[in-house]
């Protein structure tokens, strides 16, 4: 059983407020009190982006306002200042993911450039003409892309392991997909459409058992589950700050020391080397080798407190208060007339993707949102997935550890007003 | 149930109307103008037929999904350029852009009556909508250009 199934089971099955003041850590969240179009904002779009506490905002405007300065480069008491926190930030992810040391965690602008760091230096280096990559039917773009063009790169294959009916990802399928030519398999830890929560230590093992590596696509599921990359067994994991509560445009590409030393650069420039001639370079070692130009501090620093605010709560206890709101979602959706819902894992985040019948996403998101009501809509960056669902796009409520149970009947009511509309 | 405040200015009674019955939504065969719209956003897709005689529209026709202010706009299209000169359509189409995205054109002014199509003024209070009511007069755009491949409105 994977930790965070083990977690979800230990949590509570009914409760109907959270462990932590819902009120007290609403108000955290400045945004939470605005109103749109004239009613109070309901929040749940949080599988795109969270919105962003008190201490996150604090961490990056006191960056600027007291310790601002480039990082590893001078030798005067701010960029000292800032060196240090950047490193404590670092240590901070590194702890948050598990992680054996800080030397592991790369700071990336997110996931995206995350899992393109793994394909533009691990992947161009070790995948050759005739190899191949694995991954599924459920991907984001942003971890089927990077593989896909370094496939057409170096003339390797892209094998894709199928999903159910209930959207799950069988391991049968994975296992007979797998092949001596398999040199990575890049996974979702949560599917961002389904909310399928993905058994990535038994897909590690039988990734591991043909001698290829594991990369997991982490974003939907670091701010919700708590995250040990060691007892997951994977190889590489990459997830985004923003989606974490903290700063957008920062995140983190974790992977194991011994595959990050032999990696080589993938971006170039400033700040990465030991020494640097016109006849060739000698780079620094991990992380330092992949991070290249001024890294975003004042991000690092927001990311840094989004995980302090994270933990200070608890991720066994936020799990447990979004598996209430998302079961209450699940009820509200089954009571709607016609209405479809996309995927039905025995293992969900808190995310619910479903379809009306005859009234396109974006005009429920439309009436939803003169309701005061953010949810996504579209092909959710997962087109193979869409052609896959037979839907051109789709309606997906996310939820987050500072929604209410009245946010969640605000939704509802909302969907019959859709329908209303659109009889 | 009815749609309160903004939301009544885009979900129109005349759009909605077009939304479930839209008209002339079927193949044209002898179409011999064609363009495809296509709004990855939301996987919208329209394609417009024209059968265009000595400069005239003759008639207008579409087929595709999409939400309901794609299928309404392409709706009115087909019936508000049937019967129009190539001309006419064309100061129709930057008329109604201009209307509807607040892009100035050349082609249409103020003297353009837009006639049923003014319903559609509303939605450039909701911007992430603009492209939706724009779509098939994209299409309309290539298809009088003599035929693109596809037009996309993101």
């Amino acid at each position: 059983m994977s930790p965070a199934s083990a977690m979800m089971e230990t949590a509570e099955e009914r409760i109907d407020a959270p462990a932590y003041d819902l009120d007290a850590v609403r108000a955290e969240f400045p945004i939470l009190a605005e109103t749109v179009r004239g009613r109070p904002l309901a929040y749940l779009d949080n599988a795109a982006t969270t919105q962003k506490p008190e201490p996150v905002i604090a961490a990056v405007a006191d960056c600027y306002r007291h310790g601002y300065a480039n990082v590893a480069r001078g030798v005067h008491a701010l960029a000292e200042r800032a060196t240090l926190a950047y490193e404590e930030a670092r240590a901070k992810v590194a702890r948050f993911l598990g992680a054996e040391a800080s030397e592991e965690i790369v700071f990336v602008r997110g996931t995206t450039e995350a899992i393109n760091l793994a394909a533009g230096s691990w992947g161009r280096a070790n995948v050759k003409a005739g190899d191949e990559i694995l991954i599924t039917e459920l991907e984001h773009h942003a971890n089927i892309l990077p593989w896909q063009r370094l496939c057409e790169e170096v003339g390797a294959r892209l094998v894709v392991a199928p999903i159910d009916e209930r959207g799950e990802v069988p391991l049968e399928g994975i296992a007979a997909r797998l092949s001596p030519r398999t040199r990575l398999a890049a996974v979702a830890h949560v599917s961002n459409v389904l909310g399928t929560l993905l058994p990535i230590r038994e897909i590690a093992t039988l990734v591991h058992d043909t001698g290829a590596l594991l990369l997991v696509d982490g974003p939907q599921a670091a701010p919700h589950l708590a995250i040990d990359v060691r007892a997951l067994g994977c190889d590489f994991y990459a997830f985004s700050g923003h989606k974490a509560y903290g700063p957008s445009g920062i995140g983190a590409l974790w992977a194991r020391r011994e595959i990050l030393a032999a990696m080589p650069p993938w971006q170039t420039g400033g700040g990465i080397v030991h020494k640097v001639a016109f006849t060739g370079t000698e780079y620094a070692e991990p992380p330092t080798r992949f991070e290249p130009g001024t890294p975003h501090l004042e991000g690092a620093l927001g990311l840094a407190a989004a995980i302090d605010f994270i933990e200070a709560l608890g991720r066994p206890i936020i799990a447990a208060w979004e598996k209430t709101l998302t079961e209450r979602a699940l009820d509200r959706l089954s009571d709607v007339p016609g209405l479809r819902l996309l995927g039905t894992p025995r293992e969900r985040a808190s995310l619910v993707s479903f379809v009306l019948p005859g009234i396109h996403p974006h005009d429920v998101a439309t009436i939803l949102d003169g309701e005061g009501i953010a949810v996504r809509v579209g092909h959710l960056c997962a087109q193979p997935l869409m052609a896959r669902l037979g839907v051109p796009a789709v309606v997906r409520a996310s939820f987050a550890l500072y929604n209410t149970l009245d946010e969640v009947e605000t939704l509802a009511a909302g969907l019959a007003k859709a329908r209303e509309v659109f009889r | 149930m009815s749609v309160s405040g903004d939301l009544r200015d885009l979900y129109q009674d005349l759009i909605l109307d077009h939304t479930r019955k839209p008209r002339n939504f079927h193949d044209l065969p002898r179409a011999n103008r064609r363009a495809e719209g296509h709004n990855p956003l939301c996987g919208d897709r329209i394609s417009l037929a024209l059968d265009v005689q000595e400069d005239r529209i003759r008639e207008a026709a579409f087929e595709g999904s999409g939400c309901a202010i794609s299928v309404a706009s392409a709706s009115m299209l087909t019936e508000a350029v049937a019967g129009k000169s190539v001309d006419e359509a064309r100061r129709l189409l930057g008329a109604f852009l201009t209307q509807t995205a607040g892009s100035p054109s050349a082609a249409g002014g103020p003297e353009v009556e837009l006639g049923k199509l003014a319903a559609f003024a509303g939605v450039r209070e909701f911007p992430m909508r603009v492209k939706c009511a724009t779509l098939a007069w994209r299409a309309l755009e290539a298809a009088l250009a003599g035929g693109e491949p596809a037009v996309r409105t993101e």
